[in-house]
């Protein structure tokens, strides 16, 4: 397999997140291997079918490996070996495929959820969610429950979620594939727009082409098993 | 057919005939007569005398409380056990690896489990055997009160050790709902450590599955009598076990007094709920405080080993108690301190199986009949609530979990009078129908949410083929769900054969089981012998359960998307 | 299925039990052989103590028996407390039950015979002693087969057995054992821990209190009439100090309790305690054959006698098999069965009949049996006090509960 990282710039001990000779294996059989560096406000997009691995690969770089599952090589971010680190220490945030927003708790008591505790007092946590909901056009939703938003609405409020955990890193998992045309490609601006004013790396796994290309960052196609370098944005 | 006003269907009516019937008219059979009115035994004036004497019983309180007390530290200890397990350790090899060991457990009889614990770790059990003399120094067992302990310690282990197993299959089956793993990760990439992540964003999702089978499980930690006359203490000894032992006094005004204390004991159990409910709403404000306070408890390295650690000390346990009463089976002599026996005879647990036969074909007959008749009627009842696409109504649910939240003793000494009124005591119909009442609703909760999960789009597509409501059930529906339904049939099996109390009051000694057998041979002075009957109890359940993973696997040995699924 | 099972059984016997015929070799009286008429065919469901995997096997045994000579079947309920079996029959004559009761035939004496006798809950009086095997019993030298806890049977129960209190020990562990009360008491002070009695309504839990009163009583008159109220604080006022001063030496501190006399002798196996009992003088023997005792073990009873009675089988007044239980209650007076139990390799439970008086042969039978190592002959046995009336007993077990059984009240 090519490496996809030699067009990127590698600098391990720099911001960025890096996937050092990675490979993941199920049952012992080679499913993938990477080793690439994706720099702060870039996006590395990774291409696939369903069962290409795609998604082990990024239960690795969290943290949530399957036992079914062996992978070798290191997870860098900003210079911190991740690779033995319980998923809560790495700092990496995650976004699926469905909004997972915890139907037990309102639109506001999620997002309050993931403001570190270190950041104290009730006023200025509630103030500073009910920012991230004005952030994305959603003032005044916070006393909802998640169940009654639109899928749009339920992507928009997890992206702030996953934000206000101040992550290192962003890992997208298909997290615009649940939703319709129309909206999908407005939710995805505003999540590429606010990776990149966090100046955070991402890593976008996707099937869709179109979200491949609108991340305008490197593509490494799985299926072909080669690096696609598209014009980089 | 819309929803609410409609006319329940048959299946339901059954269902609940059969649930309710019993259950109130043993209700009403207990209330009367602790209000001293009992006419067939001659007693026919409203009055309090029961109770008066009830209240006079020396040791009253203490053995109301013990029943509170161990109950409730029981239930509380088990879920605690079983969450911070989950918590800690759900998707890894470990959790995987332990939860195999653990399934087999459930089918282990509360008696057995409690005649295995017994020789585990009394002063001249297993353990201290395998220590004395050369570290302990001692050549004969020490005076140590660890069996029938006043405060009932080794009652509620033994209880613990039976129900972590319970609750913890609960879980698992909750844990395959949907998303329950991705919401795990979600809270786990915004930080916050694997037991504070399951506690805050997991449990509130699943808890609604586990919440019954753990209502149940007070409910009966509060009234257990088998277990209570193995292992508890008797002076005094809990509620539930002196009641039976009033019930069967020849002085038959001590029946008056057992109902008024059948009162006092629901009572107990009731408050034992009730603290549950309360603790329940504090605990769950208690999370979701912490998490919108946004507390990660990172490091939860501690927690984790501490749930680890219970887990496996509960499955070792289990796990030796069974390998120690498998030993005893064919143990002619065992003295003090040697850590394996004697002699030998398997012989005589050959003999001893002999002589249980008819207790063995009883149990089987009984295991097999409630479970059938459980499982068809639950089958009958989904599949009509099914098809008329009628919402889910958690009062009816609420209903059919009734007989778990009453204490056994609550209604069966009354059902016991009205079955003797009938002349139905003693035969194998009540039996039988005593039996349904405690079977159903594990086989209702076993079966009802693998059936609601069943992916709706298979009965769509095989309706648009043409195919009427019964081919859909028999070659569609319940082909796809073979393993969940064998499953509800060998847990059927299992609660069936490990009825005590409902065999023997209402069997009136004519229907005996390996049940029955094993607890009366546990006050005997034969080890082998209860050892024997004690394996025996374990053997049926465990083969229903090996068969119904048996056979889909060679059903569908040909169908890869019908193999277990792994969580 | 039971049909099947019979029939098994039945198939079983056959091969088995050829020993039968000669068992009755008189020929029968019309009256009794038309109780065998009516018996043929019946269903005898014998309530019975299952405590015992021994006993049990006899009373398997015997069914077979009864089932190849008689054609009646015997299925033996395990009963673990036959005070419920009382309470059965009681409540199935409070419904109006007044046939086709579930109990048959039961195994009982003491206090629940006299509950049964007093609320006529027993088949009409006389038909135990027109069995035709009643002419061997030994009326004469063993009084208490007529009178069981001070109350005349009546012919309503038929005796089975005879009990006599005696106690076991290790003899590797202990080389003379305490033969006194004080002395036991003493003995429990040296060695804490290691005495218990089963817990009261137990009945050799209560029976040890019995003794106990027995020995401290002033005036053993009070005891062979009922116990009063008024008088009773008085009388066992000794008994209890006794208790009081055992009590802290108990096995446990007196805080647990042995369940039952099988308990304790497991108790006694396993090391945790040096002094068991039994009403059955040929238990030690039994339990050393079968391998529930170390062979060290050996039985002593107490100086100036210890408690004897009889157990007896009565038939319930709605028995839906009264004939068949007649049979049975017949066979298990018989030279055969009473010898076979005897033995202790098989139950060790000494017969109530006059064994001088019986013709040669059967007496042979008798005498075949090895009484064990442990068994002590019955010179060494001592006398035989006579039990209180039945009335002691709830009045023991009260006052002992309210002052042991609800400890921290």
């Amino acid at each position: 397999m090519k490496d996809p990282g030699k067009t990127t710039q590698r600098a391990p001990c720099a911001r960025s997140l890096v996937l050092d000779k990675v490979t993941v294996r199920l049952n012992g059989l080679p499913l993938l291997h990477i080793d690439c560096a994706v720099s702060p406000g870039t996006i590395l997009t990774i291409m696939g079918e369903s069962g290409s691995g795609k998604s082990s690969l990024l239960d690795f770089v969290a943290g949530f490996l399957k036992p079914d599952f062996q992978a070798t090589g290191r997870v860098l971010l900003n210079g911190r070996d991740l690779t033995e680190l319980p998923a809560q220490e790495r700092r990496i945030g995650l976004m699926f495929q469905s909004a997972l927003l915890f139907p037990h708790l309102s639109v506001l008591q999620n997002l309050l959820f993931a403001i570190p505790a270190g950041i104290k007092g009730s006023e200025l946590r509630r103030s500073m969610a009910e920012k991230a909901l004005e952030d994305v056009g959603l003032a005044g939703f916070g006393a909802r429950d998640p169940a009654t938003l639109s899928g749009g609405q339920q992507t928009r409020v997890a992206l702030m979620r996953t934000l206000l955990a101040e992550p290192e890193a962003l890992l997208l998992d298909e997290p615009f594939s649940s939703l319709d045309r129309n909206r999908r490609a407005e939710v995805r601006a505003l999540v590429f727009r606010l990776a990149s004013e966090n100046n955070l790396p991402v890593l976008l796994v996707t099937h869709d082409r179109e979200d491949a290309e609108a991340a305008g960052g490197d593509i490494y196609d799985l299926d072909a098993g080669s690096a696609l370098n598209t014009a980089a944005g | 057919m819309p929803p609410g006003n409609a006319r329940p269907d048959l299946p339901t009516v059954l269902a609940t005939g059969l649930l309710l019937g019993p259950v109130l008219a043993g209700l009403a059979g207990t209330l009367l007569p602790a209000f001293g009115y009992l006419p067939v035994l001659g007693f026919d004036t409203l009055n309090l005398d029961a109770f008066r004497q009830l209240v006079a019983t020396p040791g009253l309180s203490r053995s109301a409380a013990l029943s509170f007390g161990t109950g409730l530290a029981t239930s509380l200890l088990s879920l605690a056990i079983v969450l911070l397990f989950t918590a800690g350790w759900s998707g890894t090899k470990t959790f995987r690896r332990l939860s195999r060991f653990l399934s087999p457990l459930l089918s282990v009889p509360h008696a057995a489990a409690a005649i295995g614990l017994a020789f585990l770790i009394a002063p001249s059990g297993f353990l201290v055997r395998l220590l004395s003399p050369w570290a302990t120094g001692w050549s004969r067992p020490p005076d140590i009160l660890i069996l029938q302990d006043p405060y009932g310690l080794s009652l509620t282990f033994a209880l613990v050790a039976k129900e972590v197993p319970f609750l913890f299959l609960m879980t698992l089956a909750a844990l395959n709902r949907p998303h329950v793993q991705e919401y795990a990760k979600a809270a786990r990439s915004l930080g916050y450590g694997r037991v504070a992540g399951f506690l805050t964003a997991v449990l509130p999702q699943i808890y609604p599955l586990i919440r019954l089978p753990m209502l149940a499980v007070i409910a009966y930690a509060t009234s257990v009598v088998d277990v209570a006359e193995i292992l508890g203490p008797t002076t005094p000894p809990p509620l539930a076990p002196r009641l039976v032992q009033w019930m069967n006094d020849p002085d038959l005004a001590k029946r008056l007094m057992a109902s008024a204390g059948t009162l006092l004991q629901l009572a107990v159990s009731a408050a034992a709920l009730l603290v549950y409910l309360v603790l329940e709403k504090a605990v769950s404000a208690v999370t979701t405080a912490s998490s919108t306070r946004g507390w990660r408890f990172r490091r939860d390295r501690a927690l984790r080993g501490a749930g680890l650690v219970l887990m496996a000390l509960v499955a070792a346990a289990m796990v030796l108690s069974m390998g120690l009463l498998g030993l005893w089976s064919v143990a002619k002599s065992w003295w003090f301190p040697a850590a394996l026996p004697q002699r030998w005879d398997a012989a005589r647990a050959g003999d001893a199986i002999g002589m249980g036969g008819p207790a063995l074909l009883a149990t089987v007959l009984l295991a097999i009949a409630a479970a059938f008749a459980a499982t068809a009627l639950t089958l009958w009842l989904l599949e009509t609530r099914n098809t008329h696409q009628k919402n889910r109504s958690r009062r009816l649910n609420a209903l059919f979990f009734m007989p778990l939240l009453i204490p056994q003793i609550g209604f069966l000494f009354g059902l016991n009078m009205l079955f003797l009124v009938m002349g139905l005591n003693g035969s194998f119909f009540a039996v039988l129908l005593a039996h349904l009442v405690f079977v159903f609703p594990y086989a209702y909760l076993a079966l009802s949410d693998p059936w609601y999960r069943l992916d709706p789009r298979y009965t769509k597509a095989a309706s648009s083929l043409g195919a009427s409501q019964a081919r859909i059930f028999w070659q569609v529906r319940f082909p796809l769900l073979l393993r969940p339904v064998l499953v509800t049939f060998a847990v059927a099996a299992a609660v069936s054969v490990g009825q005590y109390l409902p065999t023997l009051l209402i069997g009136a000694g004519r229907i005996v089981t390996v049940t029955t057998e094993s607890v009366a041979l546990a006050s005997g002075g034969n080890r082998q012998v209860a050892a024997v009957y004690a394996v025996l109890q374990l053997m049926i359940p465990l083969a229903g359960f090996s068969l119904a993973a048996l056979i889909p696997s060679l059903v569908y040995r040909n169908r890869t998307a019908m193999g277990v699924s792994r969580t | 299925m039971k049909r099947l099972f019979a029939a098994g059984l039945f198939l079983l016997g056959t091969i088995l039990a050829p020993v039968i015929a000669c068992a009755q070799d008189q020929t029968p009286s019309s009256d009794w052989q038309d109780v065998l008429d009516k018996a043929k065919g019946q269903t005898v469901y014998f309530h019975a103590w299952g405590g015992e995997p021994r006993i049990n096997a006899y009373i398997q045994w015997a069914a077979r028996e009864v089932n190849n000579a008689y054609g009646v079947r015997v299925v033996h309920v395990k009963v673990s407390d036959t005070a419920s079996v009382v309470s059965q029959v009681l409540a199935e004559k409070s419904v109006g039950k007044t046939s086709g009761g579930a109990v048959d035939l039961i195994w009982i004496n003491g206090e629940n015979f006299a509950a049964m006798k007093e609320n006529g809950l027993l088949a009409a009086s006389g038909w135990a002693e027109d069995l035709p095997n009643w002419r061997n019993v030994d009326v004469e030298n063993k009084p208490t087969v007529k009178v069981d806890f001070t109350v005349p049977t009546d012919g309503l129960e038929s005796p089975w057995g005879m009990a006599k209190l005696v106690f076991m020990y290790d003899s590797a562990r202990l080389e003379t054992p305490p033969t006194s009360l004080d002395a036991l008491l003493e003995f429990a002070k040296n060695n804490p821990g290691r005495i218990a009695y089963p817990q009261p309504p137990n009945f050799h839990g209560t029976t040890f209190l019995k003794q106990v009163l027995i020995n401290t009583v002033q005036d053993p008159a009070f005891l062979s009439g009922p116990a009063i109220p008024a008088t009773f604080a008085e009388v066992s006022a000794p008994l209890f100090a006794y208790l009081d001063a055992l009590h802290p030496y108990l096995w446990r501190q007196g805080e647990a309790f042995p369940k039952n006399a099988a308990h304790m002798r497991q108790l006694l196996a396993d090391g945790e305690l040096d002094i068991a009992f039994s009403f059955n003088p040929g238990d030690a023997s039994g339990a050393i054959a079968n391998g529930e005792l170390p062979e060290t073990v050996r039985t002593f009873v107490l100086d100036g006698g210890t408690i004897g009675n009889t157990h007896f089988v009565a038939i319930p007044f709605n028995s839906s098999a009264r004939e068949g239980a007649q049979v049975l209650a017949d066979f298990l007076l018989s030279p055969l069965a009473q010898s076979r139990k005897q033995d202790p390799e098989i139950w060790g439970d000494p017969t109530v009949l006059k064994v001088d008086a019986l013709p040669a042969e059967e007496r042979a039978r008798f005498e075949r049996v090895d009484l064990g190592v442990a068994t002590l002959s019955p010179e060494d046995l001592g006398p035989v006090l006579p039990e209180p009336h039945p009335s002691w007993v709830s009045a023991l077990e009260e006052a002992w509960s309210a002052r042991y059984g609800a400890q921290g009240e």
